[in-house]
């Protein structure tokens, strides 16, 4: 079974200091795998690295087709969410529909709440038809139904051969594998 | 997603205030009658140089917004994640940007050369030196645009960015505005494609260089 995502032996530098080094871990369809740390251990920085939006100092990253949610919602602040979703997917209702977006289909994002944002970018990326799903800090301004309805979503994404890799210092639901960039090591 | 993106940017170009360099063209223009006299021939005399003048300054309005937003918001990456190069994001904004910015320019043009008592042949040369300007015009905007993209007080720094990199094209329009010469005309579209050929690629490392 080839992986969805590869580190091997990856170091990263930014701003001149060293977030983590001689970083290796594979990700196979169906795993789910959390990296956690406290603030600015280099989580967002691993995620957008995992995304190939930041450059390796050292080492090799493989990934195949992804779709990442981080704190930009990347949506059209004039435009109805169902069309703002709809420059990224044409089809977007059912990620919508998991997510609990579904009445709001026509408010335009600029009104919409962070939770609500939040959600707009999980449904992004759900509806993205991506194998791998990057997340980060997925539960940022979340209300448990959120959680819950994220849960569910990325229950049924491993089931059907995706993966996610998500960062976060909270709980995330489920059984995850862990990375702890604090000490560098894996469980 | 190439013809989404440039609909999208024309789209939201022309919701979020693209009149206003036009605005902005037009009152400059009724500024120089006043500035300068009401002595027709001498208005006509200065005319095409002050209308090139106004187009320069007021290309510089719309650059915060040309880039910046997206580039907050996350949807660059998001674009370099739909397999959209940096390269070509910034080709698609110089296109929207023109189709929200050139057209406006040219017919503002009409009511802004009759206050400075232009016409006949001047006029004509004064619409094609603006047809033929305001895409280079258009390139550099989106070029500085990303160069300053996330900087403080950005807006500031674009525009001395922008006028200096802007005199070839003011130099050549202004000498083919004044006498007609074919040569300033040839010269005119050199710097014009000289800016729209490099303004993607200067635009795209910036946007690559934002990342890090």
């Amino acid at each position: 079974m080839k992986p969805l995502l590869r580190f091997e032996d990856v170091s990263l530098r930014r701003g001149g200091r060293l977030l983590f080094e001689h970083l290796s871990f594979a990700l196979d369809p169906g795993e789910r795998l959390q990296v956690s740390g406290p603030n600015g251990s280099g989580k967002s920085s691993l995620i957008r690295l995992a995304a190939g939006l930041l450059r390796a100092e050292a080492g090799g990253v493989g990934r195949s087709p992804l779709a990442l949610a981080d704190d930009g919602p990347a949506l059209d602040r004039e435009l109805p969410l169902g069309r703002a979703l709809q420059f990224w997917n044409a089809s977007p209702e059912r990620a919508m529909d998991a997510l609990g977006l579904t009445q709001l289909g026509l408010v335009p994002v600029r009104l919409l709440s962070a939770g609500q944002l939040k959600r707009a970018s999980l449904a992004r990326v759900a509806a993205s038809g991506a194998p791998l799903w990057l997340l980060d800090e997925p539960l940022n301004a979340l209300d448990s139904d959120g959680a819950r309805k994220l849960g569910l979503l990325v229950e049924r994404h491993l089931e059907s051969g995706g993966a996610v890799l998500a960062a976060s210092h909270q709980r995330l639901g489920g059984e995850w594998r862990k990375i702890d960039l604090r000490q560098g090591d894996m469980a | 997603m190439i013809g989404g993106l440039i609909l999208r940017d024309v789209r939201r170009g022309f919701a979020g205030g693209a009149w206003l360099p036009i605005a902005f063209f037009l009152l400059v223009a009724t500024l120089v009658p006043f500035a300068i006299g009401p002595d027709a021939s001498l208005l006509a005399r200065i005319g095409p140089g002050a209308l090139w003048i106004a187009a320069l300054t007021a290309a510089l309005l719309p650059i915060e917004r040309l880039l910046e937003p997206d580039r907050a918001d996350g949807v660059l990456d998001q674009l370099l994640l739909h397999g959209v190069a940096d390269e070509t994001i910034a080709a698609c904004k110089i296109a929207a940007h023109w189709l929200t910015f050139g057209p406006l320019l040219f017919v503002a043009s009409f009511p802004a050369a009759a206050l400075l008592h232009i016409d006949g042949g001047p006029l004509a040369r004064v619409l094609l030196s603006i047809w033929i300007g305001t895409p280079g015009l258009a390139a550099l905007a989106v070029a500085v645009a990303a160069l300053t993209a996330g900087l403080p007080r950005a807006g500031s720094i674009a525009g001395l960015l922008v006028l200096p990199l802007a005199v070839p094209l003011l130099i050549f329009a202004a000498a083919f505005c004044a006498d007609g010469g074919n040569q300033a005309m040839s010269l005119e579209a050199a710097v014009s494609i000289l800016l729209l050929a490099g303004a993607p690629f200067v635009a795209g490392a910036a946007i690559r260089a934002s990342r890090t």
